[in-house]
């Protein structure tokens, strides 16, 4: 009898717990300033810190003879950079940044369209575990994989040999530059590599862009005339192109900062990564290694910056 | 001249008949309404004649020509979709000048078209913003304009006026009237709305389950529904049952009667029933009341101006004999 008078439409929470809820209830800003701080401290100290911390190294120099680094503020270091050996590098890798994007956007772009538009259950299922599978195993196990694969005595040479193309890789591999003894030792090979192991990070966001696409935007385009070709370059490309940015994000950066890939598959010349491992480690020229690691965000700063400014972002 | 022609149309998807066998020819500059409920067909016989579907069974005519096979980007069709479908990433401008930047028109003119074309729908001066800046009546004029400056030969409207509100819609339906009048566009409009499609259609093809239940104009239809579900569906007729028309006198068949032809009393010349209120309700202009009699239920549209029966009361209630239709078939 006293439990159901004891019920009133505005029920009194007791307890500690209740209190504090009805604290976080009257106060939801608290609450989130909570939640948000453990990872904002995070950001902001250690990895900012970090990233200042270095930014401030390139701005020292080492003294050539004692080895000792030198704090007292200068270009020097920078200026470096721009000597022939060392400029060499960041063009390398900026060059086969571009191309691994570029390559990675074209053969992403027609798996997540159809990812986005036509799988469907079960397909879709195969689809996402084809594209992160490769993410599950290791890194450096992918990349001796793929050093067998391209060896001189690997499976694609027996492959291309038993469809009568030995000529055709031939000829490939006497051409300059990206030619090469065999391809795990030629440029030829690091592209190979660096598409391989970036590819999901182009397919997913491109995916998810085209996801977000109506299918009657389609439709529309088609219905006032325009033909596939049209469909896609004023309509499909541009509404996907934030995706084809966030993309081009992932593999440019990690191409720039990868020194991995380039030290088992391909030529013995450094890319940026590698680089900066020499520096810091051997041969201990900290500011130098700094000043290297400081040229992929400034590339990558320029470029977000020009694709804003060509709209890319509008569709967002 | 036949603006679209259907003979014996279908499009199925696995087993469901979305469209069976279905006939029909819109004649050039009609308003041509498709009515029924979701689910009934209409949509995908819209999207057989854009070219979105391609029937699986049947021959398409537009204009005397051949429609199977031929894609939406080559048929002089165009299409005001049920979301608009806008292109957010283009301006009001350039979206109503897509059509004719596809089809390789000069900037200026294009642009000068597209601006007229917003001036048409009473939005001259927004071809700037972008269609996220609009509200939704003003997003359904820019797919009307996106649509027009094309001068297609059938315009095709899938429930354009479905998510604007009561007053914008009645304003709106009113504009496509006069719109279509003054172009002289073959206007095909998909609604489920009874109202919608009585008003502003020259003929209505009322759709259920794939096929079409009548074809006739919004008087015919209002009037004479040849089906129960037409009589249902359109403005909720009575169906009267088999016996209770044969009480009346008029055989033994099912009818309609429309809640409005019923008077409170009786009058000479008129047919009289009498039953027992069982609800009353106020609708502004008028009260509706129901009444059961002999096992069947019969709603009754009475003048504001007449005293509503109270509920559970004896009330003799009378209609003029043609205000009453049989139905042949007894579905």
């Amino acid at each position: 009898m006293s439990i159901v008078t004891d019920t009133s439409i505005l029920a009194g929470r007791t307890g500690p717990s209740g209190r504090l809820s009805d604290f976080f209830w009257r106060n939801p800003r608290i609450l989130l300033l909570l939640m948000l701080t453990p990872p904002l401290l995070w950001l902001g100290v250690i990895y900012l810190g970090s990233l200042f911390a270095l930014l401030l190294q390139s701005f020292f120099s080492i003294d050539d003879f004692s080895g000792l680094i030198n704090y007292e503020f200068t270009l020097a270091t920078y200026k470096q950079l721009l000597i022939p050996s060392n400029f060499d590098i960041i063009l390398r890798t900026v060059l086969m940044a571009a191309l691994v994007t570029l390559a990675s956007a074209v053969i992403a772009f027609p798996i997540a369209y159809y990812a986005a538009r036509y799988a469907k259950g079960k397909w879709k299922v195969i689809f996402y575990l084809g594209v992160m599978l490769p993410l599950w195993s290791s890194y450096l196990v992918k990349i001796y994989a793929w050093k067998l694969i391209l060896a001189k005595e690997g499976i694609l040479t027996w492959f291309l040999a038993k469809l009568n193309l030995l000529w055709l890789l031939e000829a490939w591999l006497s051409l300059p530059v990206v030619g090469g003894s065999s391809l795990s030792i030629s440029y030829t090979g690091t592209f190979i590599v660096f598409i391989y192991v970036w590819m999901p990070f182009m397919i997913l966001p491109i995916q998810a862009s085209l996801e977000r696409v109506p299918g009657n935007l389609i439709e529309a385009s088609a219905d006032l005339g325009g033909n596939p070709a049209q469909t896609f370059r004023f309509v499909l490309f541009p509404l996907a192109l934030p995706g084809i940015i966030a993309g081009s994000i992932f593999t440019f950066s990690l191409t720039l900062g990868d020194y991995i890939i380039p030290q088992i598959i391909g030529s013995s010349r450094l890319f940026i990564g590698q680089a900066v491992y020499a520096q810091q480690g051997t041969a201990g020229n900290i500011p130098l290694a700094a000043a290297f690691t400081v040229v992929p965000i400034v590339i990558m700063g320029l470029y977000l910056w020009m694709a804003k400014r060509q709209g890319a972002f509008d569709a967002l | 001249m036949t603006a679209v022609l259907f003979q014996q149309v279908s499009r199925h998807f696995g087993a469901v008949r979305a469209v069976d066998s279905v006939d029909l020819a819109i004649a050039e500059g009609e308003f041509f309404a498709m009515l029924g409920p979701s689910g009934s067909g209409k949509t995908t016989c819209l999207r057989l004649m854009a070219g979105f579907e391609q029937p699986t069974g049947g021959h398409i005519e537009i204009f005397g020509e051949t429609a199977e096979g031929v894609p939406p980007y080559r048929r002089n069709v165009n299409t005001v979709f049920q979301d608009y479908a806008l292109f957010p990433h283009l301006s009001i401008l350039e979206n109503v000048a897509y059509g004719l930047m596809v089809k390789g028109v000069g900037k200026a003119e294009r642009l000068k078209a597209a601006e007229e074309a917003l001036a048409m729908v009473k939005l001259p001066g927004y071809g700037a913003r972008r269609p996220g800046q609009l509200s939704g009546g003003q997003r359904q004029r820019v797919a009307l304009a996106r649509a027009l400056v094309n001068r297609p030969r059938v315009l095709l409207l899938d429930e354009p006026l479905g998510a604007l509100d009561l007053k914008l819609r009645e304003q709106m339906q009113e504009e496509l009237k006069s719109l279509q009048k003054s172009l002289g566009i073959t206007f095909v409009f998909v609604t489920h709305d009874q109202g919608e499609a009585l008003s502003m259609a020259d003929r209505i093809a009322v759709f259920s389950d794939g096929k079409i239940q009548q074809l006739g104009t919004p008087e015919e239809v209002y009037k004479r529904p040849q089906t129960r579900f037409v009589a249902d569906f359109v403005g909720s007729s009575n169906v009267l049952p088999p016996d209770f028309v044969e009480q009346l006198g008029f055989g033994k068949h099912y009818a309609s009667l429309r809640p409005e032809a019923i008077g409170l009393g009786d009058g000479p010349g008129r047919k009289p029933f009498s039953g027992r209120v069982t609800a009353a309700s106020f609708l502004g202009a008028a009260n509706r009341v129901t009444v059961e009699t002999n096992g069947a239920r019969i709603a009754a549209m009475l003048p504001a101006s007449v005293a509503v029966p109270a509920q559970g009361d004896m009330v003799t209630l009378s209609f003029l004999p043609q205000d009453l239709h049989t139905m042949d078939g007894a579905q």
